[in-house]
């Protein structure tokens, strides 16, 4: 019937309005459809790409565009000129150069030869090793900080024993030594790991056709195994590098603050947040850590080996003569010990009455526990509540920009993908600095109170550094769902919105949960933002508490047991998400495969 | 200067099980010699005791007159390609190839000349500089055989060395392999668990199953003389029926054969689908036709015979007889065809 309307049209009919419709329709439909995506898809990559312009790339700009412009408005290097001219500012510059490498150094003393007895040898501790060779990684390094010099202090237990017996003692924790060690016995589980991982993706039958063609010992070393284990040493060695420099909370507890990132503070909380130094300090913190990511990609650049072989069952091990057993067992067990000693530390601290100038605590007591129930409650209600919301917006986020990227192909979704992971680089201090700046003119309506400390800009601190970790979590999720298993759902007849719910949603939950808690649990501990952005002592969440705490002798104790919390509550979620993880494994493998 | 091996009554064992049990045999100067047999047969491990990755709970391994039995892998000399290449992937091509000439220390000169030539006799001259990773499967394993050939080796061991290669790239690789052993002269013993590779490449095969060496021959012989049940069903199909001999006769349940040359007593025959003809209800034993498969060359019959499973291969011709499901044949045999198994 229509079409014989539109054979005869009357005069004057809409015609030629439904002919210039139609095919603007027609387009944008097209438009969407030529990318594989739905509106609401758009509106979604649209919405992300917004959230990340506002929370942290104006933030930075902001950082950049002060510390480039002079007093009198134009463009201008005479801050960064002042920074290399302040004889503080190089001496902090270069002390955090030194403490970061020197953390590496530290940290691979411990990390590779663990890592060289797990790989090569047949060694009945190997689990043992795994499992607590990541335990350092659950409490943040300014929790053991304290508890570390009571350990290894001037007037430690160590040192205690050291001079009572030898008469000497070893500045472990004097200065810039205090934060080495520290930093060290906290971050060389990322170099143990990485090394790992690289040794044993290298195949027994690379080590043998080497020696098949005349080569052993130490040129078999030189020429095969450590080229091949270069990779996973060196991206564990820049990840230490970078995490060491942006470090705050360290030094400050350990009273070090001829370092960048104390500088950054310092300048910031005290002398104002117009002055310019605290900016300068960020870029050149931004420089210093991108430029740490570059050199370990251009020494990787075209080692990534990781998919060019077959099998790869590791290395051939070999059996540890006695000698060489009893050497091995004895580093294990020492090393251990020591990066153990920040937790057993930290829990005496807790359960201490008073701990100084003695090897142990005087006496034991529950009343930190008990001070701590009493007044700590809403530190700990306030961690829940922002890292909760955190890990929601992050997994919301992340799931929705990794679904978008591998499943559309719409135009800069790889971009916003990219800005989302940059996030990992920049350091905390630098990005509550730049929040700080951008928002604290911005008033909330009602309060009048400044957006930048009101409660839920940690929020969205939190959320912005965390990404990337549930983007990675969520894209490896949707990796391992075939594209065919929704294909099979909408040949079926499930909509977009059905294949979403019944299909995508439910088979990424695990991934997803993963996600969360990681975000949780990292965002549970994180300090250099937090130290910035806290406003009023009722919105501290538990990782401020701890650091307040611990900066009165007698605040120590509660301080302690809040840490005791704090770990465990890590340490529990870290084994939940590392359980739904494997659990999730375990059922994609039966069901596909 | 290639060498024969000797492997002189070697076992070896993983914590009390054993991989080998007592395996002996000599590989001739210049000779292209298989291990064949299924996977856990003990194939492999001989070939890496040969090259040196493992040493034997028992007896020696020689190769030429040398006695190697000790020697770390390094020092013996042999080349060996692995089933997966083991290419390093951090070393371009012709460094991967010149890797084993600079731990020989020849002069630079010299290496640059002989990578160039080794590489252009697997016909990857153009690609020195590439990375394995670069390179298809095929290249990748020319490779992996120009990093061992270069080094002249006294003997050359194969891995599997086609196993992850298609199908029809391994029938071509297969002969060009040959022609590469043949030109060299070298000493070359290669691992499979394909019998028709076997048969192909190979001047002898050395069966091997559960770690003992089942019979070693050259594949015709193999095929028409098998030592027993395993190597006869392992080299193609074979239709085993038991029964005895008794006076130049084989007599089985339901059926007896006139012309058998053996000693007397229990026995089981051997006879290849090939080898029995079809005829007619009343030409032969009486069998029915249970299931017919054309293969294209030959038409593949299952038979019941009284409870044995007889498979016949005839001939397919376009105006040949053929037997429907359920049809009643009769099968007659050439005893000069039928092996007996012990």
């Amino acid at each position: 019937m229509s079409a014989h309307n539109l054979e005869a049209p009357s005069p004057g009919s809409p015609l030629p309005r439904l002919a210039t419709l139609s095919p603007q329709a027609g387009r944008g439909k097209n438009w969407l459809a030529r990318y594989n995506a739905s509106p609401a898809q758009a509106i979604a990559l649209a919405a992300i790409a917004l959230f990340l312009i506002a929370f942290l790339i104006v933030p930075l700009l902001r950082v950049l565009i002060v510390a480039f412009t002079a007093p009198d408005g134009s463009f201008s290097l005479v801050h960064f000129g002042d920074f290399f001219r302040t004889s503080l500012l190089r001496e902090a510059f270069w002390n955090s150069i030194y403490v970061a490498a020197m953390t590496v150094a530290l940290a691979s003393l411990i990390a590779v030869p663990l890592a060289t007895i797990l790989a090569r040898f047949h060694f009945r501790g190997a689990a043992l090793v795994h499992t607590l060779g990541v335990v350092p990684l659950v409490m943040p390094p300014f929790v053991g900080a304290v508890a570390m010099q009571l350990i290894y202090g001037r007037n430690g237990t160590i040192n205690l024993l050291l001079n009572d017996t030898f008469g000497f003692r070893i500045p472990f924790m004097e200065g810039l030594n205090g934060v080495i060690f520290v930093e060290a016995l906290h971050y060389f589980p990322f170099i143990l790991l990485n090394l790992s991982a690289s040794l044993a993706n290298i195949d027994s039958s690379m080590e043998e056709s080497a020696q098949n063609l005349g080569a052993h010992g130490f040129t078999l070393f030189r020429r095969i195994v450590f080229p091949l284990a270069l990779p996973g040493y060196v991206a564990g060695a820049a990840l230490v590098f970078v995490k060491v420099f942006d470090d705050l909370a360290t030094p400050l507890l350990l009273n070090v603050t001829s370092m960048l990132a104390p500088q950054a503070y310092l300048k910031i909380t005290s002398v104002g947040i117009a002055d310019p130094q605290g900016y300068v300090i960020s870029v050149i913190m931004i420089c210093c850590s991108l430029g740490a990511m570059l050199l370990s990609a251009l020494t990787l650049r075209g080692r990534d080996f990781a998919t060019t072989q077959r099998g790869g069952g590791g290395l051939s091990r070999r059996h540890l003569g006695r000698g060489g057993t009893a050497l091995a067992i004895a580093f294990v067990a020492l090393a251990l010990l020591i990066s153990l000693s920040p937790h057993i530390g930290i829990f005496l601290l807790s359960i201490g009455t008073v701990w100084s100038f003695a090897m142990l605590p005087d006496a034991y007591t529950l009343a930190h526990y008990v001070t701590v129930y009493r007044e700590a409650g809403p530190l700990i209600a306030n961690t829940m509540l922002y890292c909760g919301l955190a890990g929601l917006i992050d997994i919301v986020l992340g799931a929705t920009l990794a679904y978008i990227v591998l499943r559309t192909r719409l135009p800069g979704r790889q971009l916003v993908q990219q800005v989302a992971m940059s996030a990992v680089a920049i350091p905390g201090l630098v990005l509550g600095i730049g929040l700080l700046r951008t928002y604290f003119d911005v008033k909330l309506p009602f309060s009048g109170e400044s957006l930048a400390t009101f409660w839920f800009m940690l929020v969205i601190a939190y959320a912005v550094r965390r990404l990337p970790y549930a983007l990675t979590a969520a894209t490896a999720a949707i990796q391992q769902l075939h594209v065919s298993l929704e294909e099979a759902a909408e040949s079926l007849g499930a909509r977009k919105l059905g294949v979403l719910s019944r299909i995508v949603v439910p088979l990424m939950t695990g991934g997803l949960l993963a996600g969360f808690v990681t975000s949780f649990a990292t965002a549970a501990v994180e300090l250099s933002a937090t130290l910035l952005l806290v406003a009023r002592a009722p919105d501290a969440p538990l990782s401020y508490g701890i650091y307040v705490y611990m900066q009165a002798a007698a605040g120590r104790g509660p301080g302690a047991a809040l840490g005791v919390i704090a770990v465990v509550v890590v340490a529990i979620a870290t084994y939940i998400a590392f359980k739904i993880a494997e659990r999730e494994r375990g059922l994609k493998t039966r069901e596909l495969f | 200067m290639p060498r024969g091996v000797t492997i002189d009554h070697v076992s070896f064992g993983y914590n009390k099980t054993a991989v080998l049990d007592d395996v002996s045999l000599d590989v001739a100067q210049g000779e292209l010699f298989a291990f064949l047999g299924p996977s856990g047969s003990g194939k492999t491990t001989l070939l890496r005791l040969i090259a040196g990755f493992g040493t034997p709970s028992q007896g020696r391994v020689l190769i030429g007159e040398r006695d190697v039995t000790g020697l770390p892998a390094w020092n013996r000399n042999v080349g060996m390609v692995f089933q997966s290449y083991a290419l390093w992937p951090h070393m371009t091509v012709a460094k991967n190839v010149a890797f084993g000439l600079e731990r020989r220390k020849f002069g630079r000169a010299e290496i640059t000349k002989k990578v160039r030539t080794a590489l252009d006799m697997v016909g990857l001259g153009a690609f020195a500089d590439r990375r394995p990773a670069q390179l298809s499967g095929g290249q990748q394993q020319r490779v992996a055989l120009a990093r061992t050939i270069v080094i002249e080796p006294e003997v050359l061991l194969l891995d599997e060395p086609l196993s992850n290669l298609d199908a029809k790239l391994r029938v071509e690789m297969r002969s060009e392999l040959k022609a590469m052993q043949r030109k060299l002269g070298i000493t070359a013993i290669y691992v499979t668990h394909d019998q028709e590779e076997a048969n192909a490449i190979a001047d002898r095969i050395a069966v091997l199953d559960q770690g003992r060496i089942q019979q070693i021959g050259t594949p015709t012989d193999l095929y028409d003389h098998p030592a027993n049940r395993f190597v006869a069903t392992f080299l193609g199909t074979a239709n085993l029926i038991d029964g005895r001999i008794d006076g130049g006769r084989f007599v089985a349940d339901k059926f007896t054969l006139e012309g058998i040359t053996a000693a007397d007593g229990g026995a089981c025959i051997s006879i290849r689908p090939q080898d029995i003809t079809l005829g007619p209800a009343a030409s032969g034993a009486g069998a029915i036709v249970a299931e017919r498969e054309f293969l294209g060359s030959v038409v593949r019959y299952r038979l019941r015979m009284s409870g044995q499973h007889i498979v016949v291969d005839m001939p397919h011709r376009r105006d040949g007889e053929t037997y429907a499901v359920g049809a009643e044949v009769g099968l007659t045999v050439d005893p000069r065809q039928i092996a007996v198994l012990r």
